[in-house]
């Protein structure tokens, strides 16, 4: 399955869900906000949120800013 | 002296100065500049993670009980503003924003018509909304209209340094505006933010000049103080300047020369 991650695409020989895509990438899940394909997916949602083919996932966080 | 605070929708907040989190050699030292200037808002903004190096969040850095400001920048219209805005929120730290719609990358002015236009959707989705903005009494108005808890007038252009260059325009905004003026960008040294409260700005909103100074927390501090000094001098009421001399020491019973 190939995915858009982060303007990146990214390739995954299993199903996944936006819940492990997040574990997998991010250090503390708890600070990630996603986005699947321009729609914000709520953190309770990551469970059931199964990613497909062709899925633009963007995981987005807070840095430092003025 | 009276209890003197600054309200912004309805929260009231002891601190004038506002701190920028970017540019910071580090979350440590981010984190004790936060400490040191008594900042009781912090500015951060959104990005995506780095996937192949996740470090450590910034908000593990930011004191408790800090209210965050976030910031739209990257967007280049009101549509990508909203969007930053509603990621935002997701993450549960509160719904304030700072609007901040920038398309020209050489002297990173805002559009002030996208700012309105961004302000009224974000207003009416229930955000607290303080638009970066390049002091207009025309525009200021305009975001009034829209709902915006504040206006946050450039001093100067972005990381310049530069101090008031928009003093004029800046002095209507807070004669004629019932909001909170809040002087952001371009503002190098304490004594810029000291004469933007001097004039009667609600706040002053400092990044760059703290976070690239050798010692941060000390020109955190520096910059916090300015801004206490700068409104203290306000409310004081000084009697301004003069073209004649006038004697300090009393002009009676001098010892004459004989």
């Amino acid at each position: 399955m190939r995915i858009t991650l982060n303007g990146k695409a990214t390739a995954f020989e299993n199903d996944l869900l936006l819940r492990q895509l997040v574990q997998n990438f991010c250090r503390q899940p708890e600070h990630v906000i996603a986005e699947v394909n321009g729609e914000i997916v709520k953190t309770d949602h990551w469970d059931q949120t199964v990613l497909k083919e062709g899925d633009v996932i963007e995981l987005v966080g807070f840095v430092g800013g003025g | 002296m009276n209890r003197d605070v600054l309200t912004i929708a309805g929260i009231n907040f002891q601190s004038r100065f506002l701190l920028g989190t970017g540019k910071f050699s580090s979350k440590a030292v981010m984190r004790e500049t936060i400490v040191a200037s008594g900042s009781q808002i912090v500015t951060v903004a959104l990005r995506r993670i780095d996937v192949e190096h996740s470090e450590e969040n910034i908000l593990e850095f930011i004191p408790a009980g800090t209210t965050l400001l976030v910031n739209t920048s990257g967007a280049r219209n009101a549509k990508e503003a909203v969007r930053i805005a509603r990621l935002a929120k997701e993450a549960g730290y509160g719904n304030w924003i700072k609007i901040e719609v920038i398309n020209d990358s050489k002297y990173l002015l805002p559009d002030n018509a996208e700012t309105i236009r961004a302000t009224e959707q974000l207003t009416a989705e229930d955000f607290v909304v303080l638009p970066y903005m390049a002091p207009d009494l025309y525009v200021a108005r305009a975001l009034v209209k829209a709902g915006a808890a504040a206006v946050m007038p450039l001093g100067s252009l972005i990381g310049s340094h530069q101090g008031l260059k928009t003093q004029d325009m800046i002095q209507i905004l807070i004669d004629e505006i019932d909001l909170p003026v809040i002087v952001d960008a371009g503002l190098g040294m304490p004594s810029h933010a000291a004469q933007a409260m001097e004039m009667g700005a609600a706040a002053a909103l400092v990044n760059t000049a703290v976070a690239t100074a050798q010692d941060p927390v000390r020109a955190g501090r520096a910059f916090a103080l300015a801004v206490e000094a700068g409104r203290m001098a306000y409310l004081s009421r000084l009697s301004g300047p003069r073209t004649n001399a006038e004697a300090s020491s009393p002009l009676t019973g001098l010892l004459e020369n004989k």
